[in-house]
């Protein structure tokens, strides 16, 4: 492969990497996540009645 | 408990930090639903183990690390079970994608999900994640060089699967460069 073919597929593959990730991070995030965190938070606030 | 005065608390700001801990679990796991497991026990490590993420630093890449740590530990000890997957999965995967002379994303993820694991979290951690070669070698607790020889192989890879995959032998129009591309594929390609 030569230098200019290299950076072709270099470029090609930066794009997609950049693609697969960017269709993730836009995609919205189920409420369990968010119920877990508050669960976390809860816990928390039990835990230690002075919080920190 | 809130207060304005103090520093944001790094427990606030996880909830900043979910998408791309998705986009890196999936990037690992290749499966939505074991992703977002992943996340989850990723969030309740970082909450037990707070005390020790020191403010100021880099958040993002402290989950990232625990993380990978999870994945590679669950890995550890489901091996078997994950042998088995992946052999189901490389199997489906010797289909020849689809393909109308571009490079279509669903053929880059099918393509991207056959690389060994390490060189797919360098990759998406270098390439698609922004990081920097140094904060990569961190979170995956190994030397730089490391991390850009896992890149560098990774990428190499890709090419030569995106290229067999690719009926149309994408825009490489060289003919040089074509046989040397394909001096390496002759039995298969001859096979067809």
């Amino acid at each position: 492969m030569t230098k200019d073919d290299k950076d072709e597929w270099d470029q090609k593959i930066d794009q997609n990497l950049r693609k697969v990730f960017q269709s993730k991070l836009e995609e919205d995030v189920p409420d369990k996540f968010m119920e877990l965190l508050a669960q976390l938070r809860e816990q928390d606030d039990q835990g230690s009645a002075h919080g920190k | 408990m809130a207060n304005d005065a103090t520093p944001i608390d790094p427990r606030e700001a996880v909830v900043e930090h979910l998408p791309a801990m998705r986009a890196f679990a999936a990037s690992l796991t290749r499966n939505s639903a074991a992703a977002d497991d992943l996340v989850q026990d990723t969030i309740v490590k970082a909450w037990k183990n707070f005390d020790k993420f020191k403010p100021g630093t880099n958040l993002r890449a402290w989950l990232f690390t625990i993380l990978r740590n999870t994945f590679y530990s669950d890995l550890r000890k489901k091996k078997r079970e994950i042998e088995d997957v992946d052999g189901a999965m490389a199997s489906t995967l010797s289909e020849k994608p689809h393909h109308d002379g571009r490079l279509a994303l669903a053929d880059f993820e099918k393509v991207f999900a056959q690389l060994p694991v390490e060189q797919r979290e360098a990759l998406i951690l270098v390439g698609a994640s922004g990081m920097s070669y140094e904060e990569a070698a961190d979170t995956c607790g190994v030397a730089i060089g490391t991390i850009k020889s896992r890149i560098n192989r990774g990428r190499a890879r890709l090419a030569e699967l995106l290229e067999l995959s690719d009926d149309d032998g994408l825009e490489l129009t060289d003919s040089a460069t074509m046989a040397v591309l394909n001096s390496g594929m002759q039995v298969r390609k001859t096979g067809l």
